[in-house]
């Protein structure tokens, strides 16, 4: 059936897998209620739910890394006990997890030999194991260097080291777990090139997604989960993105969200001749002048790891440019330490939020009044003010409609989304006039985006904040930004306004062509 | 001057032994994620052992057997209260160093009572190479565990980079999970590691008490384990660097014993700290060079957790 690769690998056969009823219980949460789902030899079925339906956890039972209150799970119509991964390799399946499992220090091959016997026995055999990758790499258009580090790969080239070690494995059911969470627009197309050849030669796909446009342009069939239980499985032809968004958030929601325009104020952010190095000690900024009025988004546009991080990172002040200004509200604040610059009514919202936006092992309270907690009214001399602390803590989980069972909860057991409102309850309650959004929406669901977005354009108007928005997503800065600036290579090729450009001419600038030199 | 060079440089690789047992064990348990701060503690009781039984016994082999065993048990007990009952392992392995000492400490006033020598392995010198110039009389007229300490590290390097095993062992201290989701059984590794390092670090004690210095005596090892633990981070968990930082560490060693024995009219207190000084000095030069630990170092593991 399944051609080329069967030369190479043993590969194992999934027809089909028929999960019944299955149940699973977290402390607090029942993750999976009554579950069933099935797949069969040749399709994409989509798993689709918002953050927390309980879609990762009804695959990571298929792959042995949970075990199943209830239930029982059926591979091609017999009853199968799937106690570890190792358990679900043996019948065909293999799992893509939404964080990637890759040792970075390793190389891809290491990856891929990692557990499996070795066919010299007490020796490794990684030339072997790297020619055989070699085929696999051609035969599947997955192009990857086996000899490379992981930890010098892209996003994108990890994932399909990913999806190399499962094709080794002689897995033909594929799970991948939001496998387009982290991907740019056209890694996201690549990958799904790559996956309907696959379907094409025989393989099956099991895909989750809460990304309404791929889960139609990829799917056979459609299951929505929502809040642990199955809404409805249909197939893509009956779906359209309103219907699968209504099933899936359970009301009407707004894909776009309304643009008003309003009068700009007074420069609040420039730049002038920002040069910056990077991590790995080359200019990552060369040169960067931008100016961001009271009252306007300024987004910024570019595939990733243009300067990006480096851009929002040098205005927070957490580092440092070799040369060039940062002005806000026409004082020179380059070089200021970042509890100045709040103070100085600059707020932030990290691209790295579980790393830089919240303290993981605070509670909600705490992670709320952060930035603040040493001012009145939170602070009281050299003591904490725990009533009005309090107080306030209620008031932003209420406004920013942050799902907890407390205040006191861990910030830990908070979904995505809701952490991303904690961090936007902080830093907009803090009634900033400049904000710097660092992909604000990346790894939410739909609600959450919609709320984030919202939330932008509100502050925009009622609190005139210059925004700089900074986004993988060039849908999300077409439907919120005034204007918009194409990084490439740490430079910028232009600065657009957004009703006065097209996508394609953005889409020449991401690749490097300079504004003026656009036929 | 050619034999002091000669002298110094001799003791120094004898000196490396206990080192380079106690950190190539150390190692291999950091590398799948076990820190064990105990190695102090099991080499006490390794040298205890070994010595009382060639005591007892009058036979070498079976001494170092004992030492081999009852560091295989520490390596057990470690193991089982780090991997499985997961506890901290910073606080456990002073636990396990501490009971360690005390232990050989009260076995050797109950068993032993006073000091004894006893003759310990004796110089095995390899034939045709031991006839060398220069090389001959320092690197080859040696006893046999200090050849087993040198053999250590190829043998260790070959383990970690060239087998199946020593992959899931880096592996494994890197990304656990990753490694579990191609069905590597982490604890299996881990207990393989650490107990591997109790019983170098069981060899370690025995490379005292029975082939260097052929005494037994409170505290005997003065805090050697912890040196050890130290050239695991020096030699950033690579056997040939840990190689180097042991020669550095004993050579410097060496010549302080040489100072001292030659009565050199400088304070003793100062010699005696040289070897630490040098330690903290390297080590903290070397903080700049940022090679980083394994990632899932000194983390116990639950399947499902990220
Ligand atoms: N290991 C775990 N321990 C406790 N709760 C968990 C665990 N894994 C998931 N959950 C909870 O189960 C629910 C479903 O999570 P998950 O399956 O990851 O959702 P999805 O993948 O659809 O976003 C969530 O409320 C989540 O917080
Ligand atoms: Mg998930």
């Amino acid at each position: 059936m399944i051609k080329n690769s069967s030369k190479i690998i043993n590969l194992i056969k999934v027809e089909t897998v028929e999960m019944r009823g299955i149940v699973k219980q977290f402390p607090g949460v029942l993750a999976n209620d009554h579950i069933n789902f099935d797949v069969h030899v040749g399709e994409v079925h989509t798993l689709l739910g918002e953050n927390g339906a309980g879609k990762s956890t009804l695959m990571k039972i298929l792959y042995g890394i949970y075990h199943q209150d209830e239930g029982e799970i059926y591979v091609n119509g017999k009853l199968v006990n799937i106690r570890s991964p190792l358990d679900a390799i043996r019948l065909g399946i293999g799992m893509v997890h939404q964080h990637f499992m890759l040792v970075p220090t390793l190389t891809v091959a290491e990856n891929v030999a990692l557990g499996l016997p070795s066919s010299r026995k007490f020796l490794l055999d990684l030339d072997m194991v790297t020619e055989r990758i070699k085929e696999l790499v051609k035969i599947n258009g997955l192009y990857v260097d086996p000899e490379a580090k992981v930890w010098q790969l892209s996003v994108g080239e990890q994932q399909r080291v990913e999806i190399l070690k499962v094709l080794y494995r002689g897995a033909s059911l594929l799970i991948l777990d939001e496998p387009t969470a982290v991907l740019t627009p056209q890694e996201v197309e690549e990958l799904f090139h790559v996956l309907r050849s696959m379907i094409k030669r025989g393989y099956t796909i099991i895909f989750i997604s809460h990304k309404l446009r791929e889960v139609l342009s990829l799917s056979n069939r459609i299951t929505i989960l929502r809040d642990g239980k199955v809404v409805k499985t249909l197939p893509a032809v009956e779906a359209t993105q309103e219907k699968l968004a209504r099933l899936m958030v359970g009301r009407e929601v707004l894909l776009q969200v309304e643009h008003p325009a309003v009068k700009l104020g007074k420069v609040a952010l420039a730049l002038e001749g920002i040069w910056v190095q990077g991590d790995e000690g080359l200019h990552a900024l060369r040169g960067i002048d931008l100016e961001v009025h009271s009252g306007e988004i300024l987004g910024i546009a570019g595939v990733s790891g243009n300067g990006q991080s480096e851009l929002a990172e040098v205005i927070a002040g957490l580092r440092k440019p070799t040369q060039g200004k940062v002005f806000i509200k026409g004082i020179n604040v380059t070089n200021w330490s970042p509890s100045q610059l709040l103070d100085y009514g600059l707020s932030y919202i990290p691209e790295e939020r579980m790393r830089d936006g919240v303290v993981q092992e605070f509670n909600i309270e705490e992670n709320l009044i952060l930035k603040d907690h040493i001012h009145p009214p939170y602070a009281k001399g050299i003591f904490m003010n725990f009533h009005k602390i309090g107080q306030e803590s209620e008031r932003l989980i209420k406004n920013f409609d942050i799902r907890t069972p407390s205040r006191y909860t861990s910030l830990k057991s908070l979904s995505g989304g809701n952490i991303q409102k904690l961090i936007l309850a902080r830093e907009l309650s803090r009634k900033p006039s400049v904000l710097v959004a660092a992909q604000p929406t990346r790894g939410l669901d739909i609600s959450a985006t919609e709320y984030v977005h919202r939330q932008l354009i509100e502050q925009r108007i009622k609190l005139k904040t210059a925004t700089l928005l900074i986004s993988d997503d060039l849908d999300e800065i077409l439907s919120l930004a005034d204007r918009i600036a194409v990084i490439y290579e740490g430079e910028i090729m232009g600065v657009v306004k957004r009703n006065e450009v097209s996508v394609e001419e953005l889409g020449m600038m991401m690749g490097g062509v300079h504004k003026d030199n656009i036929p | 001057m050619e034999a002091i060079i000669i002298g110094i440089t001799k003791s120094a690789i004898r000196l490396a032994t206990p080192y380079l047992y106690a950190s190539i064990g150390e190692t291999l348990g950091q590398l799948s994620g076990v820190l064990n701060l105990g190695v102090d503690g099991v080499m006490l009781m390794g040298a205890f052992s070994a010595f009382y039984t060639v005591l007892k016994t009058g036979n070498l082999g079976l001494g170092l057997l004992v030492a081999i065993v009852v560091g295989a048990i520490f390596g057990l007990l470690i193991a089982f209260v780090n991997v499985t009952l997961k506890a901290e392992q910073g606080i456990s392995g002073i636990g396990f160093y501490i009971f360690g000492q005390g232990l050989s400490s009260v076995l050797f006033s109950v068993m032993i009572g006073s000091v004894h020598t006893v003759n310990g392995f004796p110089p095995l010198p390899i034939p045709w190479f031991s006839d060398l110039p220069l090389v001959g009389e320092i690197l080859f007229q040696q006893n046999i565990l200090v050849y087993g300490a040198f053999a250590l590290i190829p043998l260790s390097w070959f383990l970690l980079t060239k087998t199946p095993l020593g992959l899931n062992i880096r592996a494994v201290g890197q990304n656990p999970q990753a490694a579990d989701s191609l069905g590597v059984n982490i604890v299996r590794i881990r207990y393989f590691t650490v107990i591997a390092g109790g019983i170098l670090s069981g060899i370690a004690g025995a490379s005292l008490s029975i082939a260097l210095l052929n005494v037994f005596q409170q505290n005997l090892t003065n805090g050697m384990g912890f040196i050890a633990v130290a050239l695991v981070y020096f030699g950033a968990w690579r056997p040939l660097s840990v190689l180097n930082g042991a020669l550095l560490f004993s050579t410097v060693n060496a010549i302080q014993i040489w100072v001292q024995v030659k009565g050199i009219n400088i304070p003793p207190d100062f010699t005696l700290m040289m070897p630490y000084l040098v330690t903290i000095v390297v080590l903290t030069a070397m903080a700049k060079r940022r090679v980083r630990p394994p990632a899932a170092l000194n983390k116990p593991f639950q399947r499902g957790e990220e």
